[in-house]
């Protein structure tokens, strides 16, 4: 884990470049010459309150002083947890859950990423494992301010027949990369990778997700929408990989953005790399602007103009919400959405 | 009410209205038929305020404001409704939802209050059902996915529940089913009103079985050619436009 080790070492060299083929939207070696001091101890009891608190039993808190969490679901539990991951100060921080859902178990998973307006580096590594049957949705808020620089990569492995559900929704940072990468069993197992960008200003954002199907009859659905304005910068990298003898994997992939300005920049890579014969797998993906006949049409219809346009973003984007499958967590991030899009 | 003076406008540069003059007072319901290509659609955005519609000359006044200076909302707010001739798809904006928005906007710009959700639910319950519109499709995303003739209704089921003052209707008969034509016209003819008047677009003398004009005009190359009353339309209907694309 490159970021990581460059994190702790305080060692910028070792960050991915542009050189990196994965990295070349998101050049973190260039942009940090040097690396602040490491995160000193953050004060719990002063957080502020959380955006699911009124959905979750337990918090589990990331930060300095903070480094590391363990969730542990027994087999057939049940439980619904928030993670909050806190960036505060100028500093680096570099911290690490590991989640283990057992047998059967189910868990709802609120993360979010909350950062001040200081120059700090963060990086979070989850390591999230499924059993037989587990299902778990995972949804993430990030948060990050201005001049934050966060890289989230979550690795995901899943048993057959469980079922793992996500939506990331961003308003970006300075620079931003989150990372899902899943092992897929086939085996009945089934995955939803969703995720929504909302960048204004000078805000960087990048979704790279890749998912491998390993096996037999598993099912990967993903569909990720965005808005840019200003001179805001998204960048959309899906893959998953099909490997041979991963019969009757179902794989459909989307990728939508709205480009709201001239000087705003969408970078995206959808990549199917199927080994396999029996298959069923597709990919879209479109890049435009708002449609002026049905702005106009809105208009007409008494709306004025900036409203018209907040309500086309908010419903194109909406539709990744709308497939949260946790109907309780749909309200609080439409809310979140409806406030990003409105400042 | 509406006033059209000489009013010349280009899309693209190139000229479509070309100094067209109508009056449709308080009160009337006018017809405007006019071969394909003329002008009537252009002169719909026109009044509504679409980009791309450049007006050139003359002018438009709704009761003596000039219309053609306010934004496209503005208008809608001063009582325009236009319903199009190819209605829009509102992708992820339920009907309900789009409506209720452009209602309020409309309350707000004329500095009235808003209607409450149960106001609006009941309104909308009483007009689907005058318009026989099934009460489930208003909660789908606007016009997507809608047949032709249910996007017409959707027009007439906006225009009752915003209840504007001057309405137009470019083509809401066509490809409206025999019964869903009597049940739009229904709804247009209770709007009829001593305060509001009426735009009728069409190609189709039918249409003005059901709603009776005071007047009829032929539009043609980009000016009104004729004007009449209602046997004019029984007349293009035998004869069609030849003479008058001569004279134009
Ligand atoms: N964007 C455009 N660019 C160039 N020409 C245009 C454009 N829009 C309309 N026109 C032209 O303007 C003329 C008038 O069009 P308009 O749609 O107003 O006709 P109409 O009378 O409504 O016809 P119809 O009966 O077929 O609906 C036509 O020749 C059309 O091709
Ligand atoms: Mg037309």
């Amino acid at each position: 884990m490159t970021v990581a080790t460059a994190l702790k070492a305080n060692d910028p060299t070792q960050l991915p470049s542009k050189r990196d083929e994965d990295w070349r939207w998101t050049d973190l070696r260039g942009l940090l010459r040097v690396l602040p001091p490491q995160a000193g101890a953050v004060e719990l009891a002063a957080l502020p309150a959380g955006a699911f608190d009124a959905l979750v039993e337990q918090t589990h808190v990331l930060a300095g002083g903070h480094e590391a969490a363990q969730i542990v679901i027994p087999p057939d539990g049940k439980a619904a947890l928030a993670l909050r991951i806190v960036s505060r100060g100028e500093a680096s921080l570099s911290v690490r859950a590991t989640v283990r859902v057992g047998t059967g178990a189910k868990l709802r998973l609120f993360e979010t990423y909350e950062g001040d307006a200081s120059a700090y580096v963060t990086h979070a590594a989850l390591d999230i494992v499924l059993e037989d049957g587990a299902a778990v949705e995972r949804i993430v808020l990030a948060a990050d301010g201005d001049e934050g620089v966060l890289v989230s990569q979550a690795q995901v492995s899943l048993a057959a027949k469980a079922e793992f559900g996500q939506t990331v929704i961003t308003a970006g940072a300075r620079r931003q990369r989150l990372e899902t990468s899943v092992d897929h069993p086939g085996a009945h197992a089934s995955v939803r990778l969703d995720g929504a960008y909302l960048l204004a200003a000078k805000r960087h954002a990048d979704l790279t997700t890749i998912v491998r199907h390993q096996g037999v009859d598993g099912a990967t659905s993903q569909l990720t929408k965005g808005v840019v304005r200003d001179q805001a910068r998204a960048i959309f990298q899906g893959r998953i990989v099909v490997e041979e003898g991963a019969d009757q994997t179902d794989a459909r992939m989307g990728h939508h953005a709205l480009i709201l300005s001239d000087q705003a920049e969408v970078d995206a890579k959808p990549e199917l790399l199927i080994h396999a014969d029996d298959v069923q797998c597709a990919h879209g993906n479109t890049i435009g602007a708002l449609d002026e006949d049905a702005l106009f049409y809105m208009r007409q219809r008494g709306l004025p103009e900036t409203e018209a346009r907040a309500l086309l973003v908010e419903a194109f984007v909406g539709e990744v919400a709308d497939r949260i499958l946790n109907e309780a967590a749909r309200e609080p991030v439409r809310a979140w959405i409806a406030e990003r899009l409105a400042s | 009410m509406l006033s059209i003076q000489n009013l010349r406008a280009e899309v693209d540069g190139k000229e479509i209205l070309k100094g067209l003059t109508l009056d449709v007072p308080a009160g009337e319901v006018h017809a405007i038929m006019g071969p394909n290509g003329a002008g009537k659609s252009t002169l719909s955005y026109v009044l509504t305020g679409r980009d791309g519609y450049e007006v050139t000359g003359g002018g438009a006044t709704l009761d003596g404001e000039d219309l053609l200076a306010l934004e496209p909302n503005e208008r809608a707010a001063k009582g325009v409704f236009l319903s199009f001739q190819y209605p829009l798809e509102i992708p992820g904006v339920p009907a309900l939802t789009f409506i209720r928005t452009a209602l309020n906007a409309q309350r707000k710009a004329r500095g009235e209050a808003e209607i409450t959700a149960p106001e609006f639910l009941k309104l909308a319950r009483a007009t689907a059902a005058s318009l026989k519109i099934d009460f489930g499709m208003l909660k789908r995303s606007l016009n997507v996915g809608f047949s032709g003739g249910e996007k017409k209704r959707m027009e007439i089921f906006q225009m009752a529940m915003l209840q504007p003052r001057f309405l137009i209707l470019d083509e809401t008969d066509s490809g409206l089913d025999i019964d869903a034509l009597k049940i739009v016209s229904e709804g247009v003819n209770a709007l009829r009103s001593p305060e509001r008047a009426m735009l009728v677009i069409t190609h189709y003398q039918r249409l003005l079985d059901y709603i009776k004009p005071d007047r009829v005009h032929v539009l043609s190359a980009g000016r009104i050619v004729a004007s009449g009353g209602p046997e004019l339309a029984l007349e293009l209907e035998r004869e069609g436009y030849d003479k008058y694309a001569r004279a134009a």
